[in-house]
């Protein structure tokens, strides 16, 4: 009885914790796998037309491939922004940080639909430019975020750092990061949940995606397709960054 | 034992530190003193090469600093500052450990020596040893700044104004607490403040520094007694300075073995400063004080006289 007990509470605590994004994601999943049992729904929401799911692919590997593509590209961003911050942050690259902080401010005020049309004509059609825009697209948070993160430590914590004979390395992995974690955290949730969106935009160049009905949807001049695509765009956003979310709170309550 | 040499720092064409030749012996606790900007602080660092020196030559037994590699010094020497500088992700344990984890010890001995720490530093281990540094006061926080520069038990302490952040009641428990540790460990203690009490308080030699220059040295009696100009003179409390010096004589120093006449009724103990005698003088109307040990037994006599340090008794 004591054992069962002992086991049940960390398991209860989790389910307070994640309880929010796991609603999130069974929604999710349910919409996914039983969009035709809604049929109803969206025949009436588009009387006029002989189809109304979105017929070419089922939607589970569409949102698959969806989440692949949005992994990759804010994998990538993550790897190269916090890399990219981190290096104009120590001494030897400082004279890049302006270079950098402007940058990445530019990818943002660059449409991603013009990233696409640009990367196109290099990359061909498919899912390599739609990684390349979200990558893009995704990366000025993400710097934004480690760059005020790390400079946000106070001042006498990296002092008291290297004066107790800490390592450049050791400074970055046991104080400089960690302490910089949450703000970084929270650029990586913008540029995810940001991307989940975007990605849908990969659709006009020829990779299937939750973009794909969406597309569809438009130039079929179908609104039920739209929604199915939209929907579930919708969701998935709303239980990554929940998720993320969590996170973060996780990773407050820590210290 | 250090020694600086000729050592100037310069910062651009601003010369922080000019030409200041200064030995400190093993054991001693030397403070710099002066006005801020005076570059005591800096001189501070060019120990621990925070601040690489432009010229001269500083030397930490016999070896000049810049021969070490930089962080096998840094673990040789504590380091305090006002701040704290505790890793606020890390608890209160785990900030103390960090000198002697990296240098490697084994796991069993960090614990020990932290659970060692923590005793001598006043931090019950059950109470502070899990809690994070923003769950701590002032004065807490700042012994544990104090344990984590005596962990790898370093010969050398350098200690940046350490308590100028702390309110006048928390910040004299710690200095007394300084002092009695000191008593006990001797360190080599370099000691930056602008409170001139605190530096009177502690030090056995006191470094007046002024625009980047040594102005006078010597023990806090010699200074007081014998400023070498206005400076130093104002620096040290201009008139309040006789009041100062009592702070640093004892009762006992001072006192005369009892006399036939009638015991007076105020008194002071042997161990009390000039100044808390003189203190009571004043509340109780009184130009003699018997002089008395810690049974409360009249050891002896101190009047007006004596303490002022007139020649003669009548």
């Amino acid at each position: 009885m004591n054992e069962s007990s002992v086991s049940r509470a960390p398991l209860s605590a989790a389910w307070r914790i994640w309880r929010g994004p796991m609603v999130w994601c069974g929604l999710l999943l349910a919409l996914t796998l039983g969009m035709a049992g809604l049929e109803p729904v969206f025949r009436w929401i588009e009387p006029g037309s002989r189809q109304v799911i979105y017929p070419h692919a089922d939607f589970l590997p569409l949102l698959g491939r969806h989440l692949l593509v949005v992994a990759v590209a804010s994998l990538l961003a993550i790897l190269l922004g916090v890399a990219a911050a981190v290096a104009v942050t120590r001494p030897a690259g400082r004279d890049f940080l302006p270079l950098v902080a402007q940058f990445a401010s530019m990818g943002q005020t660059f449409p991603p639909v013009a990233v696409l049309a640009l990367a196109v004509p290099v990359l061909g059609f498919g899912t390599w430019p739609i990684i390349v825009a979200l990558l893009l697209y995704g990366l000025l948070p993400i710097v934004r975020n480690t760059l005020a993160g790390l400079s946000g430590i106070a001042p006498g914590v990296m002092e008291s750092a290297r004066g107790m004979g800490m390592s450049d390395a050791q400074r970055l992995w046991q104080v400089e990061l960690p302490l910089a974690a949450p703000v970084i955290l929270a650029g990586i949730r913008t540029s995810v949940t940001v991307n989940i969106a975007t990605a849908a935009l990969g659709a006009t160049v020829g990779a299937s995606n939750l973009g794909a009905p969406i597309i569809s949807g438009i130039v079929n001049g179908n609104t039920a397709y739209v929604l199915q695509g939209a929907l579930l765009i919708g969701l998935l956003a709303l239980a990554v960054d929940s998720a993320f979310e969590r996170c973060q709170r996780l990773l407050q309550g820590r210290a | 034992m250090i020694e600086l040499i000729e050592v100037t720092k310069r910062f651009g064409r601003e010369t922080a530190v000019d030409a200041i030749s200064l030995r400190i012996e093993r054991g001693e606790l030397c403070a710099l003193v002066g006005t801020s900007g005076c570059g005591k602080s800096t001189t501070l660092r060019m120990i621990n090469r925070l601040i690489e020196h432009s010229e001269g030559e500083v030397h930490l037994e016999g070896r000049q600093v810049r021969e070490f590699d930089e962080q096998v010094l840094r673990r040789r020497i504590g380091y305090v500052i006002q701040s704290t500088g505790l890793f606020p992700h890390w608890t209160v344990a785990r900030n103390i450990g960090l000198v002697p984890r990296l240098l490697k010890w084994p796991r069993a001995k960090v614990e020990a020596r932290v659970e060692e720490l923590m005793t001598l530093l006043g931090l019950p281990q059950e109470q502070f040893a899990g809690k994070y540094p923003h769950q701590l006061s002032g004065g807490q926080a700042q012994r544990v700044g104090v344990a984590r520069a005596l962990a790898a038990d370093p010969d050398i302490l350098l200690m940046d104004e350490p308590f100028g952040a702390l309110d006048p009641i928390t910040r004299e428990s710690l200095q007394l607490e300084l002092r009695d540790l000191q008593s006990r460990l001797h360190k080599t203690i370099v000691f930056v403040t602008h409170d001139m009490d605190e530096a009177l308080a502690l030090a056995d030699r006191l470094v007046v520094m002024r625009a980047g220059r040594i102005v006078q040295q010597g023990t806090p009696l010699e200074l007081l007694r014998d400023p070498v100009d206005d400076f130093v003179a104002s620096l040290l409390g201009g008139n309040d300075r006789g009041l100062k010096e009592t702070t640093l004589l004892r009762v006992g120093e001072r006192m005369q073995p009892l006399s036939p006449r009638l015991l007076p009724q105020a008194r002071v103990h042997r161990d009390a400063t000039l100044r808390q005698a003189l203190a009571v003088m004043f509340r109780e109307h009184a130009d003699r004080l018997a002089v008395v040990d810690d049974d409360d037994m009249a050891v002896g006599e101190l009047s007006l006289r004596r303490l002022v340090g007139a020649r003669r008794d009548e």
